[in-house]
């Protein structure tokens, strides 16, 4: 509806002057702009919002545009065979997205990973986390406008990714995790390197701080921009390091510690402010949490020898995969595991991926393939945030605020 | 908090609404009827319960029902944030209708939707209900289902057959 636009700041209404008194009628005319689905930073989404001169009234995401139907295809392949297809959904990531599933199978099968598996387990998942945090800085520097930041975050990743290869074998989706252990053990010189990764990422740190986070641009677009308070957060039950900027102490690692997180000593950074700079600090004190535990991790595997898979899954080895395992650490399953039965029953298991709590319902009835999955990831419980923290905000704000979620379509479409 | 007294705090608040209260691997399910679920769910939010992680639904077409389950836990009370309880109705498989719990927990508008789009499930009272992911067309098919079968493909399906 177009409304006559009579008046304005000069006071005349209608055409009657007002004596002494500035009049502005209220633009009454909103344009609605669609933002996306074309790549806007870190994968296909799309954004609704509509407009009241540059004030966003209202935002509806629109999400879905990658979605890969995890849950569906879950269900027609066998036990193990949804580990490197579930990983797909965060690459960046693949060893927290995957290892609350393995957890799951674990819960129903009853079985138990040795400690040296869960330590590796655990170092990967930290590897996972730095890598992650530092995708995300990368990405929030290309929205506002910060190349400096991103061609760094992503060269700094590099370190972190080959760690992960050297690791594992596999850059990304590193497929990492069986049911009861690893498959893979840690090579002799690793501690060596990612001590010296250690090193290298708390002096970049430092650097980071001096270039983006205390950067006068950089804190004037995030200082006070989408606001989240404690109530809001948990109302609207948003994840990670966004609940953690509002307040709220809650990382799975602190309320329901899996594989040996309650042997390791770290902190968890809680900020009061709730604004997209508070959140952005969450992240670098995280990296900094992630490198202690990498070290504590690396310590105790140096000093504890052990298997990385459970006692009877290697007596049933045939000689030919003892020997490959004995020489080279490496697990070679065999194809009763492609076929495995888990026992009827239903399980939820949950972890702490580097953006928030991932959440799994597994279900079984005692066949060769999953009942039912369902999973959650951080980024399909942070999509909510569009709708109702977005609106009121300037449109200039929206890729900061979507930036300081370090929302990830791919991750929250499945 | 241990699972006992998790068990006997949700007893006590609900009464007779639960049906059936059971601790499961990592969760603690109570069944509930279709037409208390909205009483059942703010109960649960008063003793702290603010958030829902996960809304499922899975399909038992031999018994010809879906049940809906609301994993819930707490962010704002301590004792029971490593806690999740999953709330759970059993809907008939023909007509699945249950009312919105969007009006108690905010945090499930998005995954409700999600529920309707992959298996019909319609949720009276949602403010918004529409597909979340998919296009309405594939909605329609309700792809969670069990009888809604994923055929493999041929490498040659869909190719010309002058080209094979």
């Amino acid at each position: 509806m177009k409304e006559s636009h009579t008046g304005t700041s000069s006071g005349v209404l209608e055409g009657r002057r007002v004596e002494g008194m500035v009049v502005r009628r209220i633009e009454r005319e909103l344009y609605e702009v669609f933002i996306g689905p074309q790549h806007p930073g870190s994968g296909h989404m799309r954004i609704i919002v509509r407009l009241d001169g540059d004030i966003i009234v209202e935002a509806d995401p629109d999400i879905g545009y990658v979605h890969r139907t995890m849950e569906k295809l879950s269900e027609v392949r066998e036990w193990l065979k949804p580990i490197p297809l579930l990983e797909r959904m965060t690459i960046i990531d693949a060893c927290n997205v995957t290892l609350p599933y393995v957890n799951a199978l674990e819960k129903l099968m009853d079985k138990k990973p040795p400690p040296r598996a869960s330590y590796l387990r655990v170092l990967l998942c930290e590897i996972n986390r730095v890598a992650s945090h530092l995708y995300g800085f990368g990405i929030f520097g290309v929205f506002l406008g910060h190349s400096t930041m991103y061609m760094w975050a992503f060269g700094d990743r590099e370190v972190f990714v080959e760690l992960a290869e050297i690791l594992t074998g596999a850059r990304l989706t590193h497929t990492y995790h069986i049911p009861g252990g690893v498959r893979r053990d840690m090579p002799q010189d690793f501690p060596q390197m990612a001590r010296r990764a250690v090193r290298y990422m708390r002096r970049r740190l430092e650097e980071y701080r001096k270039i983006f986070l205390e950067n006068p641009v950089i804190v004037k677009r995030l200082e006070g921009v989408g606001v989240i308070s404690r109530n809001l957060a948990a109302d609207l039950g948003i994840v990670g390091p966004n609940v953690r900027a509002s307040g709220i102490r809650y990382d799975v690692r602190l309320v329901e510690p899996y594989e040996v997180y309650d042997e390791l000593e770290f902190e968890v950074p809680v900020f009061e402010e709730g604004d997209a700079l508070a959140r952005t600090w969450v992240r670098v004190e995280e990296i900094k949490q992630s490198l202690n535990i990498i070290e504590q991790a690396v310590d105790w595997l140096e000093r504890h020898k052990g298997e990385v898979i459970p006692k009877e899954d290697y007596e049933r080895l045939p000689k030919l995969h003892k020997e490959v395992y004995e020489k080279t650490g490496r697990v070679k399953l065999l194809p009763a595991h492609a076929t495995m039965k888990v026992p009827a029953g239903k399980a939820v298991a949950r972890g702490e991926m580097g953006r928030g709590e991932i959440i799994y319902y597994v279900e079984s009835d005692g066949g060769t393939t999953p009942y039912r999955v369902r999973v959650v990831t951080p980024s399909a419980r942070n999509a909510i945030v569009f709708k109702y923290v977005v609106p009121g905000h300037r449109l200039m704000d929206l890729p900061a605020i979507y930036g300081s979620i370090d929302y990830f379509p791919p991750e929250a479409d499945r | 908090m241990n699972l006992e007294e998790v068990v006997e705090l949700i007893r006590g608040a609900l009464g007779d609404l639960a049906k059936e209260i059971t601790v499961r691997k990592g969760y603690v399910e109570v069944v509930v009827n279709p037409g208390d679920v909205v009483t059942a769910a703010t109960k649960l939010k008063e003793l702290g319960f603010d958030h829902v992680k996960s809304v499922t639904a899975v399909d038992y077409p031999k018994e010809s029902r879906i049940r809906v389950t609301y994993h819930v836990s707490s962010y704002l009370r301590d004792d029971l944030a490593r806690v999740i309880v999953g709330l759970s109705v059993d809907l008939s498989r023909e007509n699945p209708v249950m009312d919105s719990l969007v009006g108690v927990w905010r945090s499930s508008e998005f995954q409700e939707r999600e529920v309707y789009e992959f298996f019909g499930v319609v949720f009276k009272g949602h403010p918004d209900l529409r597909p979340l992911l998919l296009i309405p067309e594939l909605a329609e098919k309700r792809v969670l289902r069990k009888d809604f079968i994923v055929r493999e493909e041929s490498i040659y399906e869909g190719v010309p057959h002058r080209y094979q």
